[in-house]
């Protein structure tokens, strides 16, 4: 029987106070400012634009402080924020040639020109609790050595002069936005690039160690990984020529991947593309395993039907806002719903016992 | 964007600069400097979003990265020239005091705003990048060798 019912907005709404009464905690600890959350858990803010796919740290840190330091729940803030913004534009492709990096490494080429600059990193630490934060104290000063200012060329610029690498090649088609038309297969690479760089970064990072384990093995070595701030150009109609509106922090990974050659291609190294705001190191190797992957057919590779190679199956999945909301639905009202199955459910079983009673009289 | 030298250049610097000044700065500047002249909106401060584009593999076709948050607004001096404040960020009044720079800059006053609003903006901006890129420096790997495993 259908009833339509109203009701629980009182509950609703007591139910938000005690929420922001709990986001607030303790009130003899102090409260936390947005620039304390954007400034000492960096990379939570990092990992919110890059998800949210909106790079504001300001504004990822008041949705990390909303969502009481639910990850997700802070990118689906970002996301409906984004929503309400006016596009002015688009911008020139970035230079991440012209990347001012604090940290640069190569797995392959030790002796890369520029050197390997490890960066504020977490690697090599000794993964043990550090009983010091817990107290109060300044951290000593970070030490400086003379550093020389320019471009940094990619390491696989270098690398190529015997061609063993294969090239990205210019190319200016103006790519398509998933923002503005819904994701449909097939997907070219821009489009898989603009879904994977928004995509959950543990997702992104399972598909990509499923690949390292053998799941469409492609064998990635990182040829370079770079963190650092670009600057974001766009062209302005009014004034007929672009300016530089702003300054990004983006990882950028390019993997080397081992390639026997195919029907298509020679005996080459191959290449996945990883690129994500922030400093966020895990998604953007993650991305570039992915990508390297998802690209089997446009190098002739074999579909051996391993979950990364699927691009529908991986880009379908990739967005958590979208896996979250259609999960979480399930736990608001289907009292409806369920009420109809609870009628066949009933109907089945009545079914059932009139058979067997008439089976058992047979 | 590499193009030959024109007449657009130094415009294109100051507003570049002017849209990477850190929040409040340009205003304390030209605080400092002069007291603002009046002017008449063309375009009231306005919050949007720039969709930020990169290439694949760095070099290849353009995909779209994700969008960044920008202000913006256009202005008018009484003396007829056109400020325009491009500037990353939610940040009205920054963009106000970019416009009005930027109109200013095509008066006669170019050359002592210069010196007091974009050289020293210039200056402190460098001194950043070049602490943050000494800090960088100081964790360059010295690799040296310890037994050469082909000999």
């Amino acid at each position: 029987m259908y009833v339509a019912v109203k009701g629980g907005e009182r509950a609703i709404e007591n139910a938000h106070a005690w929420l922001a009464e709990e986001r607030r905690g303790n009130t003899d600890i102090a409260e936390l400012s947005i620039a304390q959350i954007r400034e000492q858990l960096s990379l939570a803010v990092n990992r919110v634009m890059a998800e949210g796919s909106l790079y504001d740290p300001d504004l990822a840190a008041l949705a990390i402080k909303q969502a009481r330091g639910d990850l997700i729940e802070a990118i689906f803030l970002i996301r409906a924020y984004r929503t309400t913004l006016p596009r002015f534009g688009a911008s020139e492709p970035v230079d991440t040639g012209a990347m001012a990096c604090n940290r640069r490494i190569s797995a392959t080429f030790k002796d890369l020109p520029g050197g390997q600059v490890l960066g504020p990193t977490f690697d090599y630490t000794h993964r043990l609790l550090d009983f010091k934060l817990a107290a109060d104290g300044d951290p000593p000063k970070a030490p400086t050595r003379d550093a020389q200012l320019g471009d940094v060329p990619h390491v696989t610029e270098f690398l190529n002069r015997e061609g063993l690498i294969e090239e990205a090649t210019h190319d200016d088609t103006p790519p398509p936005d998933l923002t503005r038309e819904p994701l449909e297969m097939p997907a070219d690479r821009a489009l898989r690039l603009q879904a994977l760089t928004r995509a959950d970064e543990g997702f992104t990072l399972g598909l990509a160690y499923s690949t390292q384990r053998g799941y469409g093995r492609n064998h990635a070595f990182v040829g370079e990984l770079r963190i650092g701030s670009v600057p974001v150009e766009m062209e302005i109609p009014e004034l007929g020529f672009a300016i530089e509106i702003g300054e990004v922090t983006l990882t950028e990974c390019e993997t080397v991947n081992q390639f026997t050659g195919s029907k298509t291609e020679p005996p080459q190294f191959t290449r996945g593309y990883g690129l994500v705001f922030g400093q966020t190191e895990r998604k953007a190797i993650s991305m570039a395993l992915v990508d390297r992957a998802l690209r089997w057919e446009e190098l002739g590779e074999d579909n051996v039907g391993a979950p990364a190679q699927d691009a529908e199956f991986v880009l379908y999945h990739a967005d958590n806002i979208q896996a979250t909301g259609f999960l979480e639905h399930i736990k608001l009202p289907h009292y409806v719903d369920f009420q109809s199955e609870l009628e066949l459910v009933r109907k089945l079983r009545r079914e059932a016992e009139a058979q067997q009673l008439q089976e058992a009289a047979e | 964007m590499k193009d030959a030298l024109n007449e657009n250049d130094p415009r294109k610097a100051w507003m570049g600069l002017l849209a990477k000044a850190p929040a409040g700065r340009v205003a304390a500047l030209l605080g400092a400097a002069i007291s603002r002249p009046a002017f008449t909106w063309l375009r009231a401060p306005e919050i949007g979003s720039t969709m930020v584009r990169a290439r694949a593999g760095a070099t290849g076709a353009p995909f779209n990265l994700g969008e960044m948050t920008v202000t913006r607004c256009a202005l008018t001096l009484e003396t007829g020239e056109v400020g325009h404040g491009y500037i990353q960020g939610r940040r009205k009044a920054d963009a106000e005091v970019a416009a009005l720079v930027d109109a200013l800059m095509q008066t006669a006053m170019a050359s002592s705003l210069r010196t007091a609003v974009l050289d020293p903006l210039k200056t402190e901006m460098t001194t950043v990048r070049v602490a943050r890129a000494a800090k960088a420096a100081a964790t360059k790997v010295d690799f040296f060798t310890m037994t050469r495993g082909e000999d």
